[in-house]
């Protein structure tokens, strides 16, 4: 009886919770791809020669119009990140300048500094892209899709960034880009092309790879702390369900005398 | 302090001799603590616990977050990415406080229909439903001004949204939404008060939670049979019920850790799941979102707000006859704060003289309607509000009311209710009896008395 109304009330929380996930159910209206990443899953973590080399296209393809405003130099270093030595933190930091409100100048950046933010409006800060697009919806927006594959944010931006079909426009003295990720004309550029950046690890600078490389180290910008918050959960998850047999045991124990006397009489 | 006869606090030595004298507390929290509990609660009696420990976590949480976070238009958004980022923990804190809000509002809604089935509103416990919607009602402000804090693109908008409602309303409206934005536009002013009373609320609500306990404390639970417990005399009264300590602290302790492992998960594994990504963009006054959703709690009365356009006759009628004062979007703002107010009224709209669900034939199918009506209003809520969606957040919202004003007052009279067990002993031990693994399944071979 008491097993049947758990599970009642455990079918009507799930029932009631169902629909919540309906609000993030966006139309996703382009294809995005479901890419692996080694981040996915409840064990995934960071591959650090991905983040190095999705940094190298970052610096090299995207800095020059986007920016990371609320990424540090310094957290460049940081463990379950790139894991950049400090001396190679600080010499990619000095590769940019920032505005120094107390010298009323650019200077060069160092470690506690920020990157740049982006260099023009139509460019949107990347930072927190992976976490501002979702990828996937499900059938009638119940958001099903998401619930198996995530929200999709990194598949969205590798998808992206290898979803021109080539097709141009010329409109009102501007070019526009069709883009099946995004379903529509864009007015970014495609900017990877095989073998546009030498990777010093030894891997193929292939597009595919090159847009996984950054969509990885887009991922770590926007949710930084992404291994140790898991880690946090499986200790928690682990804690929790241990503390609940140990409550159940002592539940059991503890209502036994009252139900053995009431099935007495 | 309860009505049900039991053992009250004695101080036995000298220094609870001397305390008592000067200040009861302690009797009072043994009181608290000890008071008379039907034996026979099910599951559904475990999410007060846990709605107590959601608060209590927004609270601790809350009040680390505000250390690190700045009220203002330019700096809101950046400093909850430098808690994310730079605080020790904090990125923990920060989704545990996101995503306990989606809990706290779950297990009130739980909470809530469990009162519905069970008739936990009715005499004598109005004030305790009433102070419970209060409640409830100060959850919704309280969740809706903290999301407008992080200053995401659905903050912003969601809050030119709602607080337009108030805009809607004809003559003082647009005076009444500039004086509580503090100014004509979601800006500063109004973020900083939004933090203000986000603060401020849960403080209130707290005060209130405290006020309602004590309010069921006085009448006792309610339990799943509806039948009151038997206040003869202290013995009498010890067979229907159990002290609080241990028995149900722990069988709740037990639900919420189960409960906890689960939210744990959600928390450790995909925080972002329940929450909308446009809120990781920054907001922007010139940039309107493809859509405008609010979180999925407020998502039934979301529908409800949508679902008069002024298309639908009622509108028009409605319209016509006040002389075009109330309009289709004043209408469905009526409607949705109508929604909670026939909500609140239920004690009085139920004419049955039968608490329990359970012995209610007829109102069974109603309630478990009335739930699935819930959820369906919940979906349309997310949907745009265009074709389909608004004729089904129509129908929906029309047995909202239907069931409050037609449906609960006609029931107590149509319905013929089963018959009532004689105490909450007799019922706990049935279902012991049913609870037994051995013997065969279907009919009971004990022989069934003719009355």
């Amino acid at each position: 009886m008491k097993l049947r109304t758990l599970a009642v009330a455990a079918l009507s929380a799930l029932v009631l919770a169902l629909p919540a996930t309906m609000a993030e159910a966006k139309k996703v209206k382009g294809e995005v791809t479901n890419f692996d990443f080694s981040f996915q899953g409840l064990t995934g973590t960071y591959d650090r020669n991905q983040l190095q080399r999705g940094l190298q296209v970052y610096h090299e393809a995207c800095a020059s119009c986007h920016g990371l405003q609320y990424v540090a130099f310094r957290t460049l270093s940081d463990r379950n990140g790139p894991e950049l030595p400090e001396d190679q933190m600080r010499a990619f930091a000095a590769m940019y300048e920032v505005w120094d409100p107390e010298l009323r100048d650019w200077r060069t950046a160092e470690g506690p500094d920020h990157f740049p933010e982006s260099q023009f409006e139509g460019a949107p800060d990347l930072s927190l892209m992976t976490k501002a697009r979702a990828g996937f919806s499900g059938p009638y927006g119940l958001g099903i899709n998401q619930l198996m594959k995530g929200i999709g944010g990194p598949e969205y931006v590798a998808s992206f960034l290898l979803g021109y079909t080539g097709e141009e426009d010329f409109q009102a003295g501007s070019m526009f880009y069709y883009n099946k990720a995004y379903g529509d004309w864009v007015s970014m550029a495609p900017v990877l092309f095989d073998d546009m950046v030498f990777y010093e690890d030894g891997t193929p600078a292939t597009k595919e790879q090159m847009a996984l490389d950054v969509a990885a180290f887009l991922t770590w910008t926007a949710e930084p702390k992404l291994v140790e918050r898991k880690h946090a959960g499986f200790v928690g998850v682990i804690f929790l369900s241990v503390l609940s047999v140990l409550l159940y045991l002592t539940n059991k124990q503890l209502w036994a005398p009252i139900k053995k006397a009431a099935k007495k009489d | 302090m309860a009505g049900i006869p039991h053992d009250h606090y004695e101080p036995k030595t000298n220094a609870e001799k001397y305390i008592h004298r000067r200040l009861p507390i302690v009797g009072l929290i043994y009181d608290t603590i000890m008071i008379p509990t039907p034996k026979n609660l099910n599951w559904m009696w475990i999410w007060g616990i846990v709605l107590m420990f959601c608060l209590i976590l927004q609270i601790v949480t809350g009040i680390v977050l505000a250390m690190h976070y700045t009220p203002h238009v330019d700096f809101a958004f950046a400093s909850v990415e430098h808690i994310m980022r730079n605080v020790n923990g904090g990125h923990m804190l920060r989704y545990l406080h996101q995503n306990g809000a989606m809990l706290f509002f779950l297990a009130v809604y739980l909470h809530m229909f469990r009162g519905m089935y069970y008739g936990s509103y009715k005499t004598p416990r109005e004030i305790t439903w009433i102070i419970g919607m209060l409640i409830y009602l100060l959850m919704m402000a309280t969740a809706f001004m903290g999301y407008v804090l992080p200053w995401g693109q659905m903050s912003f908008w969601g809050a030119t949204v709602i607080t337009g409602l108030f805009g809607a309303i004809p003559g003082i409206g647009e005076m009444l939404q500039t004086w509580l934005l503090g100014g004509p536009a979601v800006d500063n002013a109004a973020l900083n008060r939004f933090f203000s009373l986000h603060y401020l609320l849960p403080f209130v609500i707290l005060g209130l939670v405290i006020v309602h306990v004590w309010a069921f404390h006085t009448t006792g639970n309610n339990n799943p049979t509806g039948v009151e417990v038997r206040r003869g005399s202290k013995e009498e009264a010890a067979k229907d019920t159990l002290p609080f300590w241990p028995y149900f602290v722990i069988k709740d302790l037990f639900a919420l850790v189960v409960i906890l492992a689960l939210f744990w998960a959600l928390v450790g594994f995909m925080p972002n799941f329940l929450g909308h990504t446009d809120n990781y963009i920054e907001a922007n006054p010139l940039v309107t979102p493809p859509e405008i959703v609010p979180e999925w709690y407020f998502l039934p009365f979301y529908a409800i707000l949508r679902a008069f356009t002024s298309d639908v006759w009622i509108v028009i009628a409605v319209n016509w006859l006040s002389f075009g004062i109330i309009d289709a979007t004043f209408f469905g703002v009526l409607a949705m704060f109508g929604a909670i107010f026939v909500w609140a009224l239920l004690p009085w709209l139920d004419t049955s003289s039968v608490r329990s669900g359970r012995y209610r034939p007829m109102f069974k199918w109603w309630f478990w309607l009335f739930i699935i009506n819930f959820v369906v209003l919940t979906w349309a809520g997310a949907m745009p509000a265009e074709g389909i969606y608004t004729n089904i957040a129509l129908i929906g919202t029309t047995y909202w009311f239907a069931y409050f004003l037609v449906i609960m007052p006609l029931l107590g009279v149509l319905e013929k209710p089963l018959p009532e067990p004689d105490s909450i002993e007799q019922d706990f031990k049935e279902s012991l009896k049913s609870d037994e693994p051995k013997g065969p399944k279907g009919p009971s071979a004990e022989p069934i008395p003719a009355e």
